[in-house]
């Protein structure tokens, strides 16, 4: 056959788009089930991570249902809202200012409030967790995580001693929403409290402190009631 | 017919030096710059660049002669976008924790010129295990220098390797600071150049008048 023609060149083109779409059809259904499993467990070591608690794969399940003891859906006035928090898609949530995720903890006795960040980066999107005390005011640990940040400059907001940092910081400042500031090592800022942001990651940090601000602020009238 | 033949040897050794895609060729330059900051990714970016590029060869010269001429760059194209997207399916239901590290690197691979160069120069027009071979070591060139870049770059940068501290703390304590100037892109420019620089200056044959 002539491997010059428009009739063959046409038809192996439609053959080969064909059989590339029903292999990856075939791979992406078949795997659906595990890479979705992968995901869950994924987010509950994050939640976990917010605790300060690492748990490998196959131990976060207990875990995560020893210390969870309830997660349920708040509007932005405050009211509950039904369904699941585990699987609300938190973007649409914050977009649409309903059904924001917390998750209720309880770590040695304490009570703890754990709450869903989401924002952008440099590249590509940021979420986070963070786990705020009784008081709903002081910071007990934070968790980021990211699509595609720069490995080695904004990519370090996902190691521990980034998330670390946010223990022990408040919210709100005299009863009113401050949230908590990233800004360039050695800087302060006013009236708020602060922590240090990645040296050479500029635009990722900026993005973790625009986050923290938009996200916490959904949850304000939630953190007023006591 | 003997697998390892000289010519077949040559194939496979000969892009680690002599032809490197990176420092001779010099193909594959942006993707050495973007994930050469620390060493593991570069460890990770390699091995699949490796995997890729070798099975991406072994396809094409497997279909060379049924691939009409004037639609080839896309035929090639379509399989090594196959390829990239299956690996990354399958990483993401078996090693999680790896296809995590390596989301953007996996679909960097396919922007590789180093990928879509073999396939044209070597992979259509010659058998498949002599392609297979060619993948492999054009693959290991790439890899070669990632690791070598990373391996500075995350040592001098951070004091770190594959995220353990090695640069004893005596050190800053006497005044040693890491060069957060080797955490930007173009240090790994200068990293790569000085590479080049010590290679040509030991194969004399490659110097360019």
């Amino acid at each position: 056959m002539n491997r010059e023609s428009n009739l063959y060149t046409v038809i192996y083109a439609g053959v080969l788009v064909v059989f590339v779409a029903a292999a990856l059809a075939f791979t992406n259904q078949a795997l659906k089930e595990t890479q979705k499993k992968n995901e869950e467990i994924d987010k509950k070591i994050q939640i976990l991570r917010c605790l300060n608690v690492t748990a490998e794969a196959d131990e976060v399940e207990a875990k995560y249902n020893e210390l969870i003891q309830e997660s349920f859906l708040v509007n932005k006035d405050g009211s509950k809202a039904e369904g699941d928090a585990f699987s609300e898609d938190i973007a649409k949530a914050y977009s649409n200012g309903t059904a924001l995720p917390v998750f209720v903890a309880k770590v040695d006795g304490a009570t703890k409030f754990i709450i869903a960040m989401r924002g952008t980066g440099l590249w590509g999107p940021l979420w986070g967790y963070m786990a705020l005390n009784d008081d709903k005011n002081t910071v007990y640990g934070a968790d980021f995580s990211h699509a595609g940040e720069t490995p080695g400059l904004g990519a370090e907001i996902s190691t521990p001693h980034f998330g670390k940092q946010f223990s022990g910081k408040e919210i709100f400042k005299n009863g009113t929403f401050k949230s908590i500031a990233i800004v360039k090592p050695g800087k302060t800022a006013d009236g708020q409290d602060y922590v240090d942001g990645i040296s050479g990651g500029t635009i990722t940090s900026q993005g973790v402190d625009k986050m923290i601000y938009s996200s916490l602020n959904n949850y304000v009238e939630f953190l007023k009631t006591k | 017919m003997n697998l390892f033949s000289g010519k077949n040897k040559e194939i496979l050794l000969s892009p680690l030096s002599k032809k490197n895609p990176v420092v001779v060729q010099m193909l594959g330059i942006c993707s050495a710059l973007a994930v050469t900051a620390k060493l593991e990714p570069s460890i990770v970016m390699a091995v699949s660049v490796v995997i890729v590029i070798a099975f991406a060869n072994v396809i094409i010269s497997l279909i060379r002669k049924t691939i009409p001429n004037r639609i080839r760059i896309i035929v090639q194209l379509v399989v090594a976008a196959v390829l990239v997207t299956l690996v990354s399916e399958v990483l993401k239901a078996y090693a999680y924790e790896m296809s995590k590290q390596l989301s953007v690197f996996i679909g960097l691979i396919l922007t590789n010129c180093i990928l879509m160069g073999r396939m044209e120069a070597f992979g259509l027009s010659n058998g498949p295990w002599e392609s297979f071979l060619d993948g492999i070591g054009h693959g290991a060139g790439y890899g070669l220098i990632l690791i070598i870049v990373g391996f500075f770059r995350e040592l001098l940068g951070s004091g770190t390797l594959l995220g353990i501290q090695v640069v004893p703390q005596f050190l800053y304590d006497l005044g040693y600071v890491n060069n957060g100037l080797m955490i930007l892109p173009p240090m790994a420019l200068i990293t790569i150049a000085v590479i080049i620089w010590i290679h040509r200056a030991r194969n004399k044959d490659l110097q360019e008048n």
